[in-house]
């Protein structure tokens, strides 16, 4: 099947182009930019003008609660909300139940994506068996059976130790990990130490909850060798700490997510649970400084950091009730808020959300090139709406973002050459 | 932030926090309170105000003292009350807690109060009981307790005479304090010269700053030309969490003794939320010494908390006057 | 349509009333009780006739706020002067005074305040104007005066510089 996309603004920042031009799309593949083929007959076109088009959106977090919470969410429903917010490609940690810690699951996983057939799902492995910290898992087997790279979730290893012996193995088996920074013993609390827990009594999370995590673990680094990728920086300290290490010639990313480049402590305003999340939103300065982090290449991708939760989840007092914000809908939106807002360029905003974390993760994804898998994101600019988090496609509609104003919408998304969102 | 404690009229509909309150409001809950205390002198010690009304002790979290003084308010307006301690633990999940209210609410409660381990309890049961249904916090985590603090303040005023030129200081565990932060709003509000805080970093929030305070670590210092010395109860779990290394220690430091008194005015008064840790944050001759004021202040909880229900069920006509 | 009736008219009613009183009750020793606001000043200027030495202690004042029976519709009164009772009232004989006694409410509102301090031995009740729209069986003993009103009348005493009488008709406002 032959598909074309005419008179639409291509962006493609891997090779900063940003041109108006038309895409032709045989089957699965992208067989040119610019000039029809000759031998070239659309089935199939595409109208996009006055819209971007741009590769499929690439995101390094994001929780689909399969297998284990089936009951909140499940592949088949999150990817369907993946791909109505432009993403593509999806990574999903390790702390699903049973544990990604075994080759059946990473199996179980591929497979239910495969069904869904909507965007491409990889998984990150468990880095210690069942997420506790003590015993390595079997990182080879794992890789042959599909994990990209491996992490040990919202579960910190304590044992210094043993986080050096993880980060030896996978540095010889060049294996990258993925690292959710956080002091357990400093991690206490629901909210930013800051003047809003100070006010509303809530216990406070200190910055050096994050920054001794980052501190202990780019030392580990830089002694292993390994390749490592920081997941959801809170803390303007914290890009200083990763800035130094990049510069040292550490072998080491970032990112962050799009709630945490917008909200701030204040947005918990009178306990309002849908901006509880971990790690906390912190101060404004530290959401200026990831912002900062962002233009400056500190930080490389944009991320959901998805969690879809019940309803029931978020209703309770601030500390009882469960952290995490459905963010795969809002990431495209709320990335291209901060370009209207002149916080970052329209190229540095799609590629911190496609080629760079497809760097990050090594995948052949986020490029709009002659020869790549046909993944592709249409975007209105120009689309007003107001977000509306009980429309949301995902069985999750804890968003703290109910009634902002996006001017940028997904409008078409297409998966191996197939339209799968329109 | 919005205040859903008031009426479009700016009259008390929940009590859930100081925060946001303004000058007038709480000059009114002490002046009703003033009146509610005349009600002791009668030989039957009630009034028929309240009666009909259905008020619901709703405690969350054990406290037999202050539940006693909510229930003799309760009774002194000729409430009906029912008291219902629940532990925490068979609420653990939000949906339950909220099954609990729905229950309580059909059977025709006209009011909550509610004690909670956690912040922001009662600010979220306010948020989802019937429209017909008050709330009052009797103590929500680290957060509020505000009928504490204007039965506090309340106790200032009888002794004091003019707010703008106190200098009052709150001694210990401000940062797990309820008490502390309702009293600092309402000082604040009401306009208090200087308000000052005492105590070890340990036991003080991270950005005091933000509460409007002066922050002293010693009582040497602190208790300098001070009226008000309010010295807070130290939980004997602070121990465990390496927050302090004993309550002998905390005692030395903290404790407010005969000499340390001697540094405040001399006609300074002592104030305790209760119940009192003897030889730990206060001293036996101090908290019975002439410059205690601690039993005053459970005898104006009373009339406190009849002021703060009779005003909150009160607005329950304008209400229904706007359905 | 207002009528005033005039300081002068009020003290005449008072000292039929002072008679009265002294006939009623003055073998026994009476206490004073004004209900607020009206009543106390008919209390006060009472007390002014029958000379203090007449009652046993000096005026008591009754306010009946948390005794109301509209709190469910009206909720708290603005801000209320406390009752004060300066004596003990068990077994004594009471005089209750009010200004105008119309729906009976405030009358039986008062008499269940006054059982809260105690028992009396009897209550004599005492109003400037008795006007009809009784709602409950409650009379006065003795009376200024009584008058006849449509429903959309109000009687109200005022007190600048000397009491004063106004009929308010709502229709008049408008």
């Amino acid at each position: 099947m032959n598909t074309q996309i005419i008179n639409g603004r291509v962006i493609n920042p891997a090779n900063q182009l940003d041109a108006q031009v038309d895409v032709f799309i045989r089957d699965d593949i992208i067989i040119a930019i610019g000039e029809q083929p000759v031998d070239f007959v659309a089935d199939n076109t595409i109208d996009a003008t006055g819209l971007i088009v741009c590769p499929g959106l690439v995101d390094l977090n994001a929780r689909l609660r399969e297998p284990g919470q089936e009951h909140t969410a499940t592949i088949e429903t999150e990817t369907r909300a993946a791909v109505a917010g432009g993403i593509t490609s999806l990574c999903i940690p390790p702390d699903t139940d049973p544990v990604i810690d075994t080759a059946a699951v990473v199996e179980l996983i591929e497979d239910r994506a495969k069904k869904s057939a909507r965007a491409m799902v990889y998984t990150v492995g468990a880095l210690t068996q069942k997420l506790q910290g003590d015993l390595l898992t079997e990182m080879a087997a794992l890789t042959a059976a599909g994990c990209i790279g491996f992490s040990n979730g919202l579960s910190p290893i304590k044992n210094s130790l043993i986080l050096r012996r993880a980060m030896e193995y996978a540095a010889s088996l060049n294996l990258k990990i993925f690292i959710n920074a956080a002091d357990p013993w400093l991690y206490q609390g629901c909210a930013h130490e800051g003047a809003v827990s100070a006010r509303l009594g809530l216990d406070g999370i200190p910055e050096t909850a994050e920054t001794i995590a980052i501190s202990r673990d780019l030392l580990l680094i830089e002694q292993t060798g390994v390749n490592a990728h920081f997941h959801n920086l809170s803390c303007g300290k914290s890009v200083e700490l990763i800035k130094q290490a990049q510069q040292q010639g550490l072998n080491v990313t970032a990112d962050v997510s799009a709630h945490h480049l917008h909200l701030s402590e204040h947005d918990i305003g009178n306990y309002d649970s849908l901006s509880h999340v971990m790690p906390p939103l912190r101060s404004i300065r530290d959401r200026e400084q990831l912002q900062q982090g962002l233009r400056d290449g500190v930080i490389s991708a944009i991320s959901s950091h998805h969690q879809p939760l019940d309803n029931d989840a978020k209703l309770g007092p601030f500390a009882d009730t469960t952290p995490g914000i459905s963010g795969l809908e809002t990431l495209l939106p709320l990335t291209m808020k901060l370009v209207e807002d002149d916080e970052l360029s329209l190229s540095q905003a799609i590629a911190s959300l496609t080629n760079q974390p497809a760097a990050i993760l090594g995948i052949e994804a986020g490029q709009l090139k002659v020869g790549a898998q046909a993944d592709i994101c249409i975007i209105d600019p120009n689309a007003h709406n107001e977000c509306q988090p009980a429309q949301f496609i995902s069985a999750g509609k804890n968003s703290p973002f109910a009634n902002w104003l996006f001017n940028s919408q997904v409008r078409h998304t297409l998966f191996k050459g197939n339209s799968v969102f329109s | 932030m919005t205040n859903n404690q008031l009426t479009e009229n700016g009259h008390l509909r929940h009590f859930l926090t100081i925060e946001g309150l303004k000058r007038p409001l709480l000059t009114e809950i002490m002046d009703r309170a003033e009146q509610f205390s005349s009600i002791s002198h009668q030989q039957v010690k009630k009034v028929p105000l309240l009666r009909g009304k259905t008020i619901v002790n709703l405690f969350f979290e054990n406290s037999t003292r202050t539940r006693t003084t909510f229930e003799l308010a309760a009774k002194r307006l000729s409430a009906d009350v029912i008291n219902l301690n629940i532990s925490t633990s068979a609420t653990s999940k939000g949906e339950s807690l909220l099954d609990t209210l729905h229950n309580l609410e059909a059977m025709h409660s006209d009011m909550f109060v509610v004690r909670h381990a956690q912040s922001g309890a009662a600010e979220f049961i306010a948020q989802h009981v019937a429209p017909h249904v008050s709330v009052i916090n009797a103590g929500d985590g680290c957060h509020a307790h505000p009928t504490q603090a204007m039965l506090d303040m309340f106790t200032i005023r009888r002794h004091k005479q003019h707010f703008p030129d106190l200098c009052v200081a709150i001694v210990g565990d401000i940062l797990h304090s309820r008490v502390a932060r309702s009293q600092i709003q309402a000082l604040a509000i009401l306009g208090v010269g200087e308000i000052r805080i005492i105590g070890p970093q340990t036991l003080l929030p991270a950005h005091s700053d933000a509460l409007g305070v002066h922050v002293y670590h010693d009582m040497e210092a602190g208790l300098k030309n001070v009226d008000v010395i309010i010295t807070l109860r130290l939980q004997q779990e602070r121990m465990q969490g390496a927050l302090l290394p004993s309550a002998r220690e905390y005692f030395q430091c903290y404790g407010l003794t005969d000499d340390k008194l001697k540094i405040a005015k001399p006609d300074a008064i002592v104030m305790h939320p209760g119940p009192i840790n003897r030889g730990v944050e206060i001293a036996s001759s101090v908290a019975d010494g002439p410059q205690s004021v601690i039993l005053e202040q459970v005898t104006h909880g009373i009339a406190i908390r009849m002021a703060v229900m009779s005003m909150a069920l009160g607005s329950q006509a304008e209400l229904e006057g706007q359905l | 349509m207002t009528i005033h009736a005039s300081s002068n008219d009020i003290n005449t009613l008072l000292s039929t009333m002072a008679t009265e009183i002294r006939d009623a009750v003055g073998d026994k020793n009476p206490l004073l009780i004004g209900i607020h606001t009206g009543g106390v000043w008919i209390a006060k200027a009472l007390e002014q006739q029958l000379g203090a030495d007449f009652f046993d202690a000096s005026l008591g004042t009754l306010n009946i706020a948390y005794y109301r029976d509209d709190f469910t519709r009206i909720g708290m009164h603005p801000q209320v002067t406390p009752s004060d009772l300066p004596f003990e009232i068990e077994g004594r004989h009471l005089l209750l005074v009010d200004d105008v006694i119309h729906s009976g409410r405030t009358i039986r509102a008062a008499l269940n305040e006054i059982f809260d301090y105690g028992r009396p031995a009897s209550v004599t009740l005492v109003a400037l104007i008795e006007r009809n729209g009784h709602e409950l069986p409650i009379h006065a003993d003795i009376i200024g005066e009584s008058v006849t009103l449509s429903p959309d009348q109000q009687i109200k005493l005022t007190n600048n510089e000397g009491l004063n009488l106004e009929i308010i008709s709502s229709k008049g406002i408008e």
